[in-house]
């Protein structure tokens, strides 16, 4: 027994570090994942018998409008989800200066990021709330007629999509900021000697050195913009009548909600929304591989 | 070895002799789902009945309202009480179909319910069988402001020709004749349902929600076109407002009539209203002639097919069916008893307004959500609220429902 352990103590022991975490990760999120995959097969209520039938959820969403308002909304999600990058980047330039309490600008500027989403809907719906709304007063007195956002198919996904930049936008911001740190004062002055200055500083000198930075906040906004729910749970429950759901809302709606138990159909949209997943996931590992074994 | 199982056995049987001393006092466990107003009444309720039954000893469990309704699922599987609350008609049953619910048939017929609960029998019968045991229900029906009605120079409208006539009247007075706040869904499919049981009758609306007739029918259109009637004259951002909201419209004289239960009397009079400016008026007739039915949500307790403790279960469920009990606990729940030989507060005319409607009603439905299954009500309350946003859509929307309707109903 000991003598195994000393032959192979180097090679057992990163494996035996890691089994615990390795554990959890596949009890937690690797067997679920095939668990989901499986009950998308059958026709569950979640109590009595599960029968199998097959594709047929599949079929169903493919037939499914509620589907094809998810999947639309979810594309407006991630492109303007990404308006969270620019955004992000332009405050953090505008507060990495040495003014004094600029400390006390930044942890503003963070806040929203701190509160938690659930009372960020709260606020955004009171905002738009109609008859006593900030927004609807505002634009009642600069139109003459108000318009309640949350209650408008044409507008309710744009208004929630407000909501969810507020706090992206502020992290995206940290992020930037603690690049903005560590970006080489020598290369700056460099390029100042070379008269490179405003746009062309920005684009040559700044952005290169920031792309780690932007890579992560890439990330965490197409991430913050699939996993869209608790804005769209809390301001409009996926209404008026549904044209405000995204897809991991209509899962919950179809598997988890007060009139849905259809634990094989949620599975099917998870399913779905997990290969959505996975096209960005793979991107993104393909690229931190490729990084890595440049170097 | 031997020595140590001889001395387990010695502790075992010393538990045993101090268990069995305690053991005079079985226990029914009860998980319930009462708001703190209805949870006094029935923690009273329950006081009474052990009283009564000194040998048994309830242990209730109160989950959050909303909570509950996930909560059952998994401990009806997993960790069964003895009693639990749910809700009447289509409701129960999942439960009922997949075997999560006893049949208590026996406690009915023991106990001459069929008889002293009769208005509520029909909603608690799946198969020919009793499923559990109602404990109150509420009216449903139209609140509306008289100072409203008077800021416009309305008379209180006596058939539905005149409820109509008078939106014209509030809409030049500035007032929404009819409010509502759709953001939860339910409250539209209030105004259905009547509009629903108006039109074409309760038999009609019960085949309507049990998925017997297409929603592209004729007579599903002359429902809508009745709603057509008074869809301009409704609250313009019905969408965007819970019921509470739309509530204090009605408060603040914005807005006249509101179909609602009973429920928003607590609300609109820590609004400020009182029994002078509030009114209440059963949902007037359409087509001349329907036996009159009602909208009537029922609560109920059930016994889990996990039950450890079925007997004493029985009793109290028979106690909680007993017209002193139901007197009691629902004067205190301020709704109305299921039993009919139960009295109610003379002093509270929406309680005593609502008793008399429901008593002398033709039959009572229990709400689009509860007459249907889970999944058709929800795609009915979606279009509920998109047909009272945007009329022109009725066509698609019916087609909508037609289609889960051809679904959920194999």
């Amino acid at each position: 027994m000991s003598a195994f352990w000393k032959a192979n103590q180097r090679r057992l022991a990163p494996w035996l570090f890691l089994a615990p975490g390795a554990l959890m990760f596949a009890l937690y999120v690797i067997i679920p994942i095939f668990q989901s995959l499986w009950i998308s097969f059958y026709d569950w209520d979640g109590l009595g018998k599960a029968t199998w039938i097959g594709t047929a959820n599949y079929v169903e969403l493919v037939d499914d409008d509620s589907f094809y308002t998810s999947l639309k909304n979810n594309v407006i999600w991630l492109v303007l989800y990404m308006l969270a990058v620019p955004l992000g980047l332009l405050i953090a330039i505008f507060l990495n200066q040495t003014v004094w309490g600029m400390r006390v600008y930044k942890s503003l500027f963070f806040f929203p990021f701190v509160i938690s989403q659930v009372v960020v809907g709260l606020m955004f719906s009171w905002f738009y709330a109609p008859d006593f709304g900030l927004f609807y007063k505002l634009i009642e007195w600069s139109t003459g007629t108000g318009v309640a956002v949350l209650a408008d198919e044409r507008f309710v996904t744009y208004g929630i999509i407000a909501a969810g930049l507020w706090p992206q936008i502020a992290y995206v911001m940290i992020l930037y900021l603690t690049g903005l740190n560590n970006v080489a004062p020598d290369q700056v002055e460099a390029a100042r000697l070379d008269g490179a200055k405003g746009w062309k500083m920005l684009w040559y000198v700044i952005l290169p050195q920031l792309r780690p930075a932007t890579f992560i906040a890439v990330v965490v906004t197409v991430i913050g913009a699939l996993r869209s729910f608790d804005l769209v749970s809390i301001m409009t429950d996926g209404g008026p009548y549904g044209s405000s759901r995204v897809l991991s809302f209509f899962m919950y709606e179809q598997a988890l909600s007060e009139y849905g138990y259809r634990m094989g159909y949620g599975a099917a949209i998870a399913v779905v929304l997990f290969a959505i997943m996975m096209i960005f996931i793979s991107g993104f590992i393909w690229k931190m591989w490729r990084d890595e074994s440049e170097r | 070895m031997v020595q140590m199982k001889h001395r387990a056995l010695a502790v075992m049987a010393a538990l045993l002799m101090t268990g069995s001393a305690y053991a005079e006092q079985r226990v029914v466990k009860y998980n319930a789902d009462f708001d703190p107003i209805p949870l006094a009444a029935m923690e009273a309720l329950i006081a009474d009945f052990e009283a009564a039954n000194p040998d048994i000893d309830v242990q209730m469990t109160n989950f959050d309202h909303e909570g509950y309704k996930t909560a059952i699922r998994n401990f009806l599987t997993a960790d069964s009480p003895d009693l639990a609350n749910w809700y009447a008609g289509n409701r129960m049953a999942p439960f009922v179909t997949s075997g999560q619910f006893i049949e208590v048939t026996d406690v009915w017929e023991a106990n001459g319910l069929n008889d002293a609960l009769g208005s509520a029998a029909a909603s608690m019968t799946i198969d020919g069988k009793k499923w559990g045991v109602p404990y109150t229900y509420y009216q449903w029906g139209i609140y509306f402001n008289r100072d409203a009605y008077k800021a416009a120079g309305a008379e209180e409208p006596k058939t539905w020709d005149e409820f109509v006539a008078n939106c014209e009247k509030f809409k030049a007075a500035g007032i929404d004749c009819v409010t509502t706040g759709t953001k939860a869904l339910w409250p539209g499919a209030g105004i259905f349902d009547y509009l629903s049981l108006r039109t074409n009758g309760y038999e009609w609306h019960m085949d309507l929600t049990a998925g017997k007739i297409a929603w592209t029918d004729q007579k599903v259109k002359d429902v809508f076109a009745q709603w057509a009637k008074i869809q301009p004259y409704t609250s313009a951002n019905h969408a965007a407002i819970d019921w509470q909201d739309a509530a204090a419209l009605l408060v603040q004289g914005k807005a006249a009539n509101y179909v609602m239960g009973n429920f928003v009397v607590g609300v609109l009079k820590e609004g400020g209203m009182t029994n002078d400016n509030l009114g209440f008026m059963v949902f007037p007739e359409i087509t001349p002639g329907l036996p009159r039915a009602e909208e009537a949500p029922t609560d109920t307790i059930h016994i889990p097919a996990g039950a450890q403790n079925v007997d004493d279960a029985k009793k109290f469920l028979a106690f909680v069916a007993t017209a002193d009990a139901q007197t009691k606990l629902n004067t205190a729940l301020g709704q109305l008893p299921t039993n009919k030989n139960s009295t109610v507060a003379a002093d509270d005319p929406f309680i005593s307004a609502g008793f008399a409607s429901l008593s002398s009603a033709y039959a009572l439905a229990q709400f689009f959500d509860r007459d249907a299954p889970a999944e058709m009500a929800k795609a009915g309350m979606e279009g509920f609220q998109e047909f009272l946003v945007k009329p022109e859509n009725l066509d698609a929307i019916l087609e909508r429902l037609e289609k889960t309707r051809q679904k959920v109903y194999q």
